[in-house]
């Protein structure tokens, strides 16, 4: 991969854009298109706050050089409402408290809406299991966890 | 409480919209036109004097704006008066690894980074100071501060006569504690972003849980008249306790803006926020309690040592912590409290969740447990028989009001089937039990004044439309959800239909800020009485304007008038229109003041609250014996909270508090290698994740305090508290093993286990406690009504 133009599409819109090889993800979405509703928590992969959709798989998008993502589709959290339509989980997260300090709730949202997608009925183990990357120092998770269930449920 | 229409409804929070669509801007998210980045070099050295910072290297690459050191900093700063013993950048020595000495400005973060590599620091190295042990020991000074040698503070009271009521007592145990030291970890990397403008004035919006302390630390260190200076919270990613201090990166950040005439924003590196840490002391603790044949209280005396980093912090108060609320749960009619804080070389601690109380009830509440076995007692029974009874004064001079902790502990026993359960489950599994009090608000300020501890202002539109200015600060507790929900109640609207203006020094009234648990307690108040000066005007003028009298003029579902006669009645925006018309300019204002409750002695201003929580958790757990591992099954976490303002709230922070509660009693600890953290980073320090959180079963407990707003007291900080001992309980129903050390990491289970099956007592931790002249005793005499 070298330095270059680089076309991806972001939240349905294509982009066309400079990335130098080591720029990450992280850095393309929030410093080149002002997508700041992903965020930076830990500079090793390991709290999933940046977690972004890629071809609809959840990735960090702080391990992610933006040169993989050539092609791809990237969605953020910005990009799961319909307009002013929220996304089921969005609905659901908001009304059951699931954000307390709302920073982690951008990765969780995206890392959720890919197990709905995949498995419209996951169970709470399928869901503690595709969170379990996911950091959350507000909520102990529960709120988080009635959220994605009653998100399933509006979902089907 | 009848007729409350908004209060005791759960209902989502008033920035929820933002926050699940990515708008919430924190501060890290901030964008200014021309803006630099800053970032912060830190010490390589544990404790080392500056011989020299060469920047010449740094200030000569291209992209760089300043540099800065400590010299341009000189004023030293620290959120207490006591203790004004920090400096932005180090000035002449350093005193822990990761201490900021230098700072630079560019214009991207490359830039940044190569010009910190090129700043050259020559240090004198100096014999390092690790542990509690070594600095009471050492005849190395790490500072000028404190009390001499390594000592910061010292304490030492007694309340009633301890040697008595041992000579009472039927049975006396003298127990060790040690409770690790651990951090806050939010999930947001501190973050300030700083502007200077050619009219003189500055702003700086920063991830801070106290922007009116930040601002006075700013007019201070800045050296510039605070009605120049603008300090903006942005909403806050998780604080915990850990944003509370005034930070280097945010005076850095404010001194290059100036410097250079650009804004600037430094973001801590996850490295950086270990380092700059104001987390959970490690407490080194002896008890000695004595108990008559039925398991009362005679006497207790509690010494704690606290290991609180390089420089004073919270630390003051802290200590003292350490020895206020034993009292707060249990009735201890002699009670004797020593403590010292020491300085050692590693960075700062300062306050988390539950500040400086969270270890003792560690040590309290499995000595209770320990005291009922030797009794023959069961940990309900001794618990019940000493509990604090509602309305009483505590032998420390605390006012207890409102008090829910018999309720709690029948209501979490019987949920969790606790009295069947104890002593009779399968071999490794158990059920602990503890209990917990907190304050709702320090009952005194940070610096002494006469002020209110808090203020809020409302103005109202024409239209209708209602905005509540208040500096409380949201750090993810809701704290702007409770205010707009009080003001909705008060004013018959929804929280919805409010704007909500919040932690901007220049356009919010004085708030102290998001610690000690007091927004709910005291901005709520000063809400209240804000939204009541708005309704009553309005009141007057629909009366005025109807032809009805005032005393039946009702607020409710968004229209104004006669409870009876929807005819009688104004929509919201026409009975505004009315007051309007008839005073003028439709604003409020409320303020709010705790009553003065210290006691007769020094220190008494620390522990004092005007209502205490109360809180009884119940943990289940599930342990391997062969490999130490504990997992827990289920908490049951009973707290009373006065008066539920928003249920859907209060359960998040109750599980909260558990979730962090058992982060701490299972595996977290910042842990040094003498002097260097042993994992700075989220790889090595860690958090529970979703698959470790078992299921919580939350009971909300009311007992409407007197002079809590709605009757509401706190729940951010005091579901913590009992967690950890109720853990450390249920570890020992289910093996045995009396891990007296948090955390109770496998390693420890597994050698107490050993210690068993070598005829030992199954006890893990500590054994000992230095011998330490605490200073001269103040002796105090109960309050006459205890």
């Amino acid at each position: 991969m070298t330095d270059g133009i680089l076309t991806l599409t972001v939240n349905g819109e294509a982009r066309r854009l400079v990335a130098e090889g080591q720029r990450t993800l992280l850095e393309l979405l929030r410093d080149d298109l002002g997508l700041t509703g992903t965020k930076h928590g830990c500079d090793l992969g390991e709290c999933g706050t940046c977690t972004v959709l890629v071809d609809g798989k959840p990735v960090l998008s702080c391990l992610t050089l933006a040169t993989q993502t050539r092609g791809s589709e990237v969605t953020t959290v910005e990009g799961l409402a319909d307009g002013l339509v929220p996304h089921p989980l969005q609905k659901a997260f908001a009304e059951l408290g699931a954000a307390q300090c709302g920073y982690c709730t951008p990765g969780m949202l995206v890392t959720a809406a890919a197990l709905l997608e995949r498995n419209p009925q996951p169970d709470t183990d399928e869901i503690r299991q595709a969170l379990a990357g996911n950091l959350c120092r507000c909520t102990g998770y529960i709120k988080i966890l009635d959220a994605v269930k009653l998100a399933a449920g509006a979902v089907r | 409480m009848t007729g409350n229409v908004v209060v005791g409804r759960p209902g989502p929070r008033v920035d929820a919209a933002d926050q699940v669509t990515g708008r919430t801007t924190f501060a890290g998210d901030i964008d200014r036109s021309g803006m630099l980045i800053g970032g912060l070099l830190e010490s390589s050295q544990a404790h080392a004097r500056i011989l020299s910072v060469d920047t010449s290297a740094a200030e000569a690459l291209p992209g760089v704006r300043a540099v800065l050191t400590g010299a341009d900093l000189p004023v030293p700063y620290g959120i207490l008066p006591v203790s004004q013993d920090e400096h932005a950048l180090a000035v002449d020595k350093v005193r822990y690894v990761g201490e900021p000495v230098a700072a630079v400005a560019a214009v991207d973060a490359d830039s940044v980074e190569e010009a910190l590599s090129r700043i050259v620091v020559e240090y004198e190295p100096l014999d390092a100071v690790a542990t509690i042990e070594e600095a009471l020991a050492s005849g190395t000074r790490i500072h000028g501060e404190g009390e001499g040698d390594n000592v910061h503070r010292r304490a030492a009271l007694e309340f009633g006569d301890v040697g008595s009521g041992f000579d009472a007592a039927h049975l006396v145990r003298e127990d060790v504690y040690f409770f690790g030291g651990n951090t806050h970890a939010a999930l947001e990397q501190h973050a300030a972003v700083a502007s200077a403008g050619l009219d003189g004035r500055v702003t700086l919006w920063s991830s801070t849980q106290v922007p009116h302390y930040l601002h006075r630390t700013l007019e201070k260190v800045l050296e510039m008249p605070a009605g120049r200076i603008r300090v903006i919270a942005a909403p806050v990613g998780g604080g915990f306790g850990g944003k509370t201090d005034p930070f280097s990166h945010e005076i850095v950040a404010a001194k290059l803006a100036m410097v250079t005439g650009r804004p600037v924003k430094i973001v801590l590196s996850r490295q950086q926020v270990f380092y700059a840490h104001r987390g959970r002391h490690p407490v080194l603790m002896w008890v000695k309690t004595g108990f008559d044949p039925e398991g009362r209280i005679t006497a207790m005396h509690f010494k704690s040592f606290l290991d609180g980093g390089a420089y004073g912090s919270y630390g003051a108060a802290s200590l003292l912590y350490t020895g206020s609320l034993q009292t707060s749960t249990y009735r201890i009619p002699n009670y004797k409290f020593e403590g010292v804080r020491v300085f050692t070389n590693k960075p700062p601690c300062g306050p988390k969740r539950g500040h400086g109380t969270p270890q003792p009830r560690f040590a309290l509440e499995c000595q209770l447990d320990e005291a009922a076995a030797d009794l023959g007692l069961d940990p309900v029974t001794i618990r019940r028989r000493n509990l604090v009874e509602p309305f009483s004064m505590t032998v420390n001079h605390l006012r207890i009001t409102s008090c829910g902790i018999e309720e709690c502990l029948d209501r979490a026993v019987e949920a969790s089937d606790f009295s069947a359960k104890h002593g009779n489950l399968p071999e490794g599994k158990g059920i602990g039990l503890a209990a917990g009090a907190y304050l709702s608000g320090a009952g005194l300020p940070i610096y002494w004044n006469d002020m209110p501890q808090s203020e809020v202002e409302i103005k109202v539109d024409r239209g209708g439309g209602v905005t509540v200015f208040s500096m409380a600060t949201d750090v993810g507790q809701g704290s702007t959800s409770v205010l707009a929900t009080i003001v909705a109640e008060v004013l018959g609207l929804e929280p919805s239909d409010l704007a909500m203006v919040t932690a901007d020094t220049d356009l919010t009234p004085v708030d102290l800020g998001s610690y000690s648990s007091r927004v709910t307690f005291m901005a709520g108040n000063a809400a209240k009485e804000a939204a009541e000066g708005i309704r009553d005007r309005v009141i007057a003028a629909v009366a005025d304007e109807l032809g009805l009298s005032a005393d039946v003029v009702v607020v409710a579902g968004g229209r104004v008038g006669s409870a009876n006669d929807e005819d009688k009645t104004l929509s919201w925006a026409d009975a505004v229109r009315a007051a309007i018309v008839r005073g003028g300019s439709l604003t409020g204002s409320g303020s709010y003041r705790a009553p003065d409750l210290a006691g007769p002695y020094r220190g008494s201003g620390v522990g004092i609250s005007p209502a205490y929580s109360y809180s009884v958790a119940v943990v289940e757990v599930d342990c391997d014996s062969e490999t130490g591992e504990v997992r827990v099954a289920k908490v049951w976490l009973a707290h009373d909270i006065g008066r539920a303002l928003n249920p859907l709230l209060v359960e998040g922070q109750m599980e909260g508090g558990v979730y962090m509660g058992l982060g701490e009693a299972l595996f977290e600890e910042q842990a040094f290698r003498h002097t260097l953290h042993r994992g700075p980073s989220l790889l090595d320090y860690k958090l529970p994740t979703f698959l470790e959180m078992p299921p919580v079963q939350s009971i909300l407990v009311e007992t409407d305090d007197p002079e809590g707003p709605f009757g509401a007291k706190e729940v951010g900080q005091g579901p913590l508290l009992p967690v950890i001992p109720a853990l450390a309980n249920a570890v020992h129903d289910a093996l045995g093993v009396r891990v007296a050390e948090v955390p109770i990491t496998p390693d420890k289970v597994v050698a107490a286990q050993r210690d068993i099956k070598r005829g030992g007592d199954g006890r893990f931790g500590p054994r000992s406690v230095p011998d330490y002249d605490f200073g001269r005793l103040t002796r105090v005499d109960p309050p006459g009504e205890f």
